[in-house]
């Protein structure tokens, strides 16, 4: 069992995301992590045609005493990370409470088929909201300055570790994208976890 | 992953369902596993694929179900433990060999199938219910709760299968398959040298000596309801049934598989640990009668919560009526009360709503303010419709295929198939494809449309399939066609990997589930040595597929094809593929809504890496998303989008 506190029993972290953004990846890392700091983890994701740019949720439950069901309950999520706005807010009219922390990527990603994407400062007001705490994070931009948008999702991962509002640090986590990372490209994506954290502590 | 390997009996790892499943196999010492790709299944084999040589199993993707549930009976008969695995759509087709199979038996080693359900059509086209053709097959099923109960599961449904000599199915549904969760894993087996031998005895009056004939079926009909008695007897011991709370529950809760733990946290949720009490089942088919009358005879209500069908309702409703009148006060609510549905997802939400209503008490998820604020908040969150990935052939294909339809102007139309061109129905194919059933139907039917000439009919019928899906089911119907001399033309969408399911190899890519070199079945020599006229395209050539696509429509008569041949965009970037062109947008030529194209590129064509710059009402090139196959440039009437070569 974990030597480390867990806030609530158990406790509901959501990302959400669109197909396609990584957020598989993403739930696999922080689900590995909290495993290896000794909690009882169930990660759902949304797998088969959503995955082709429809929008997709991964919930991630930690416990210390017992594995629950994989879908967070309506209204509990205790940490939402938004990979992209709309999303988030999406999440948040589904999963969200007064308490909810949320970690958001501001940019969006346009639904096809030419449908209207509302104004974003809008959604940024109702985000902000609809939760206790809210920080952006441009992750997109930075990994983009990085030179491939590919990095995202692990700048995203370096800002949620850095917001310490999971039982999970840095050193949890570096071995866990050692193992998935081999040879140069771990080197970048230590660069982008970095990148996030650095991102979150100014946010 | 490596974890699977691993014999650190009692170390804990995550491991998603189907990994868990995976394991279960491995521990229970298989020597073969066949399955065909489906979701929520598929990552089943290509687990037990990745350590299959380390673990000497031989491991294959089998070009269908059918065909898999065969290879796995062929070693059972042999004495060699084999392992299936399928979604649910799977155990229609291979049905036909299990109806005989459980005539015959499958010997000493035992033979376990998992099947993973698709509760809310996740990725499917359907939310069959698997486990009601377990039970009109007369084969033992297992439900699993979670990924650790499934990997046992799967180990003991090898001592279930030997002990009664019938096939044994554990059923999955999404959320089992696809959780990732602690597991602590089981000692590997001692690997011994098995031989694997074919037994010569044959005496057809005698089903214990004519092992693997199923005929004359007289003899054998009556075993196989003696064997699911057997079953019945192993199942009423099982410790995959469990009770827990009051010993006379106000409400007794009747439930299995991945509802197991919505019932438990419901009743956590509510407070009402001392009013209910849940039963939760793992064997589920035959139904363990005498450990159910025990419970039902605690209590005056019950509800049933089960994926999909009210399979276990109807089951236990039967036995209790079998029971009258000792059970005459009984009240049973779940799907038939309405408190439930036969369709969709159950969770614990959906348990939670059923629960206050029959117990009369209040639940408050959040607070209320909050409530309506964020109902309100939501309307403003656009609909996110499913697509094709940025730089999918498919797009072009679909593109080329409205193209010349409308320039052969006889209302020609697509009967789609199974797959990510599966969108064909929709706007990402622009809404070609008219027809999807079940794999391979695509062709099949298009072999009744084409063969309707003297009722009047020209419209020109194109069957759409992908490559795997070809293998699978299409070779049938392409003999048809040609046979029957029917008139269609069938598009092989030759995308290079079974891409839906996750990019499986199949017979046509040179490829084996281990990894290791296969020889390629050629598609275009076995359409041609079939007799039928053949041509191959590149989808990203437009121009040139769209002229080929039209002459082929106008040659009229007979049965053509077309083998659209282009890798898909993941795979691509799976091995690190990067397509030529960076793109950009001339703003000045981009007339944006003034222009007669009615936002051709955004709107219609639709790839993601498209987008409208609002503040100029112009198009624009999505950096983040764009993979640069070019395709835009080619559709924009006003050469507004403009490639160059990046590489
Ligand atoms: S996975 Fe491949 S085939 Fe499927 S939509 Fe994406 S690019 Fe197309
Ligand atoms: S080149 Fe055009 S069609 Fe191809 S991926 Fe980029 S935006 Fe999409």
């Amino acid at each position: 069992m974990s030597r480390r506190r867990l806030r609530k029993e158990p406790f509901n972290l959501i990302i959400s995301g669109v197909g396609g953004q990584g957020n598989v990846l993403l739930s696999a890392f922080v689900g590995a992590a909290l495993l290896n700091e000794g909690f009882m983890v169930s990660v759902a994701d949304t797998f088969g045609v959503s995955q082709r740019g429809g929008s997709v949720t991964s919930h991630i439950k930690i416990s210390k005493k017992t594995l629950y069901s994989s879908v967070t309950l309506d209204g509990k999520a205790d940490v939402i990370l938004g990979m992209e706005p709309v999303e988030t807010l999406r999440a948040l009219g589904e999963f969200g409470n007064p308490h909810v922390v949320v970690i958001v990527n501001p940019r969006p990603i346009y639904p096809s088929g030419g449908a209207t994407y509302p104004d974003l400062d809008k959604v940024k007001r109702a985000i902000t909201k609809l939760s206790s705490k809210t920080k952006f994070v441009n992750a997109t931009e930075e990994a983009l300055k990085m030179g491939n948008p590919i990095y995202t999702n692990i700048i995203l991962l370096g800002s949620l570790v850095g917001a310490n509002v999971l039982p999970i640090t840095k050193e949890t986590m570096m071995p866990i994208l050692k193992e998935r990372f081999p040879g140069k490209l771990l080197e970048e994506n230590i660069k982008a976890f970095g990148k996030g954290m650095e991102l979150i502590a100014k946010a | 992953m490596a974890s699977i390997a691993m014999n650190k009996p009692g170390a804990t790892v995550l491991l998603m369902g189907n990994e868990a499943v995976a394991r279960g196999a491995i521990e229970a010492g298989i020597g073969v596993a066949a399955a065909y790709p489906g979701s929520p299944s598929s990552e089943v084999l290509t687990t037990i694929a990745g350590v299959a040589k380390q673990m000497k199993i031989h491991a294959e993707w089998s070009v269908n179900e059918k065909v898999a549930m065969e290879v796995a009976g062929g070693a059972s008969f042999a004495g060699i433990r084999s392992f299936c695995a399928m979604k649910q759509n799977g155990a229609n087709v291979a049905a036909d060999f299990l109806v005989n199979a459980n005539m015959t038996g499958v010997g000493d080693a035992g033979m376990v199938v998992f099947i993973s359900d698709d509760p809310g059509g996740m990725t499917s086209n359907n939310e069959e219910d698997s486990r009601t053709i377990t039970k009109w097959l007369d084969n033992p099923l297992l439900e699993p709760s979670s990924a650790q109960e499934a990997k046992e599961m799967i180990k003991w449904a090898y001592e279930v299968s030997e002990a009664v000599n019938l096939v044994t199915f554990v059923r999955g549904v999404t959320r089992i398959s696809y959780t990732k969760s602690n597991v602590m894993l089981g000692e590997l087996p001692e690997k011994k040298e098995k031989k694997a031998f074919f037994p010569d005895l044959w005496d057809m009056y005698n089903p214990k000596k004519s092992k693997f004939t199923s005929g004359p079926f007289p003899i054998f009909h009556k075993p196989l309801h003696e064997k699911l008695e057997k079953a019945r007897e192993i199942f009423e011991r099982s410790t995959f049934n469990q009770y827990m709370g009051p010993e006379h529950p106000e409400l007794l809760i009747i439930t299995c598989g991945a509802c197991t733990s919505y019932c438990t946290e419901a009743v956590d949720e509510l407070k009402a640990g001392e009013r209910v009490g849940i039963l939760k089942l793992g064997t589920t088919w035959p139904l363990p009668e005498k450990l159910v009358a025990k419970h039902l005879s605690t209590t005056k209500t019950v509800l049933f919560v089960e994926e999909i069908d009210p399979f276990v309702e109807r089951n236990v409703m039967e036995l209790a009526a079998s029971l009258l009148p000792a059970t005459c006060d009984l009240t049973f609510y779940g799907k038939r009360s309405g408190h439930l549905a036969p369709y969709n997802e159950q969770s614990t939400n959906l348990v939670i709503d059923a629960l206050v209503d029959i117990l009369g008490t209040t639940y408050q998820a959040r607070d209320l303010t909050y409530d309506e604020e964020a109902k309100k908040a939501i309307q403003i969150v656009p609909d996110r419709p499913i697509n094709m990935c940025a730089g999918c052939p498919h797009r072009a294909t679909f593109w080329a295929v409205k193209k010349a339809l409308q320039l052969d102007g006889r209302k020609g139309f697509v009967c789609g198939d199974i797959g990510c061109y599966a969108m064909g129905f929709t706007a990402p194919g622009f809404f070609q494809s008219r027809t999807m059933h079940a794999m391979g139907s695509g062709a099949g039917v298009a072999n009744g449309l084409g063969n309707l000439r003297q009722f009047g009919f020209d419209q020109p019928v194109i069957a759409m399939t992908g490559d795997s899906t070809f293998y699978h089911a299409v070779l049938p119907a392409l003999v048809n066609g040609v046979y029957n001399n029917s008139s269609f033309i069938l598009l092989i969408l030759d995308n290079s990997a079974t891409a839906m399911t996750g990019f499986q190899p199949h017979p046509g890519t040179g490829l084996l589930a281990t990894g290791d070199p296969a020889k390629v079945v050629d598609m275009e020599a076995v359409c041609r040595a079939m007799g039928a006229d053949v041509r191959v395209c590149d989808p990203f050539d437009l121009e040139d597929t769209t002229k080929a696509l039209l002459s082929m429509i106008k040659k009229d008569g007979g049965t053509r094809v077309i083998i659209m041949r282009h890798m898909c965009q993941l795979v691509k970037a799976r091995r690190k593929i990067t397509n030529k062109y960076r793109m950009h947008v001339d703003k000045e030529r981009c007339l944006g809504d003034t222009c007669g194209c009615d936002n051709l590129c955004t709107r219609i064509l639709g790839c993601p890496g498209l987008m409208v710059d609002r503040e100029i009402s112009k198009a624009a090139i999505d950096e983040a998303l764009c993979v640069g196959c070019g395709l835009c440039a080619d559709i924009c009437p006003s050469s507004a989008i403009i490639r160059e070569e990046a590489i």
